[in-house]
């Protein structure tokens, strides 16, 4: 009697896969469907970084970005890199704090995964935050946009112009960088008095309270162009156009769309895993995971999703930032 | 999951993984300072060292992937297949890097080749010409 028993449950356990009860790899429905849609996601991300690739090898000239990303909150100028520097760690930090959660949630421990579940969103707050911070800056400061990019690069040493119409004493290497800014509008201006607002304050004014009488008009040392953007003149020096003089122009075009398509969509991807991160915190708090025969799952699903923000975030910021 | 370790184990070993990619990610914002110019080094003539800072920020970033996938994503832990039928898919993209830069720098060529034929004046004299040269594996139709 008790030998067949055992044939029995023997025969249930080798049984047809078909019969259900049992798990593929081991891993729950959900796990498992995490990992699928996480892997189509990181292909979709990848469409976009190969497509930045893409257009970056295909142009001449590229943004430096110590150069775009250099600028903090406060007033902090020239610090290249820092800013981003820091939204990076708010990004490991709340990994970090996720794996507690997750850690907690293995030993039924409530009041643990809660608490490392709310510093974890305020880590992916704090990161958004950040973002918001940095894109204000871009385009109000710097009037970038989708389909504009005032950050270009010199190709080739050159002197810029004096107020004078002369080659100046400011000079400039190849593959410098500069920001074309924008010129408030002052009808009531004469050109003498553009040009000594211009000189009272310098061009390295990051500021940038520029201010002209009309725009789509060339004051001989700078064109200002029909959206008020400030183009200036320069002598080039080495080169086959050496000795003409030259303007400014804007930059890759493809570079805003590229930079606010990419890093917003990484974004998106922040604020929906902090809306579900706070749903689950909210599950959790109210005793709901208790009760399950999974126990706390659920944190460890939106903790995978969580990493991966964390993991996209290791090569956005590595070809946005770093190289 | 995790029960392979103590408690007290797998906490320590989330911390030293929060110092592990801490400390990485410090090292790839230095050297990237240090391949722009901005530790007070000028390395702008050294080729070399600027290809072998972009092969260490990239080995670098993939080194964090890896630990992310495996250490706070539990990877290490799964069956076998599991990780083999999420990672492997991803190898195509090795394919893709490779065709669309290619194609990429493709477009630049053919970029500078556009603006070099715009400077050429077409009134010229054939002989003042630079011309250009059809490249040897070109396909020429005889039109003799």
């Amino acid at each position: 009697m008790a030998e067949h028993v055992i044939e029995h449950d023997v025969q249930t356990d080798q049984g047809n896969a078909w019969d259900g009860g049992k798990e593929p790899f081991k891993a729950s429905y959900g796990k498992l469907m995490m990992w699928y849609f996480l892997l189509s996601d990181a292909f979709t991300f990848a469409g976009f970084l190969i497509a930045y690739g893409t257009l970056r090898f295909s142009s001449q000239t590229w943004p430096v970005p110590d150069f775009v990303f250099s600028t903090a909150p406060f007033g902090i100028h020239d610090a290249p890199l820092i800013f981003v520097t820091i939204m990076s760690f708010l990004l490991i930090i709340s990994s970090v704090t996720m794996v507690r959660a997750v850690q907690e949630g293995h030993r039924e421990n409530k009041r643990g995964v809660v608490f490392w579940m709310l510093l974890t969103v305020l880590g992916g707050a704090g990161f958004l935050g950040c973002q918001a911070w940095e894109w204000t800056n871009l385009i109000g400061t710097e009037h970038m946009t989708v389909t504009r990019n005032p950050f270009g690069t010199h190709t080739e040493s050159g002197v810029y112009l004096g107020y004078d119409g002369k080659p100046g004493e400011e000079t400039f290497e190849a593959g410098g960088s500069y920001l074309i800014h924008k010129a408030d509008l002052d009808a009531s201006l004469s050109d003498e008095e553009v040009v000594a607002g211009f000189a009272s304050h310098g061009e390295d004014d990051h500021a940038g309270h520029a201010v002209v009488n009309e725009y789509g008009k060339d004051y001989g040392f700078m064109y200002v162009d029909d959206d008020g953007f400030i183009m200036r003149k320069f002598v080039v020096e080495e080169g086959e156009s050496a000795g003409a003089v030259q303007m400014e122009a804007f930059g890759p075009k493809a570079f805003g769309g590229l930079f606010f398509f990419i890093t917003g969509f990484h974004g998106f991807h922040v604020l929906s895993g902090v809306a579900f991160l706070l749903i689950i915190l909210i599950n959790a708090a109210s005793g709901v995971y208790v009760e399950r025969k999974n126990g706390y799952e659920m944190v460890e699903k939106i903790g995978l999703y969580w990493h991966f923000v964390d993991l996209v975030w290791v090569f956005v910021f590595l070809v946005f930032y770093l190289l | 999951m995790g029960g392979h370790k103590t408690y007290e184990e797998s906490i320590r070993d989330v911390y030293k993984g929060l110092v592990l990619l801490a400390v990485v990610t410090l090292v790839e914002v230095g050297i990237s300072l240090l391949g722009k110019g901005h530790l007070g080094i000028d390395v702008s003539g050294y080729g070399w060292l600027l290809a072998l800072i972009a092969i260490g920020l990239i080995v670098l970033s993939l080194y964090k992937a890896y630990f992310i996938i495996y250490e706070f994503m539990h990877m290490r832990y799964e069956v076998k297949g599991l990780a083999m039928s999420v990672l492997l898919p991803t190898l195509l993209l090795v394919w893709a890097v490779i065709a669309f830069f290619q194609e990429g720098d493709s477009w630049k060529k053919r970029r500078e080749d556009v603006k070099k034929r715009e400077t050429v004046d077409p009134n010229a004299p054939s002989s003042t010409q630079e011309g250009f040269v059809i490249p040897e594996d070109t396909f020429v139709p005889d039109l003799g």
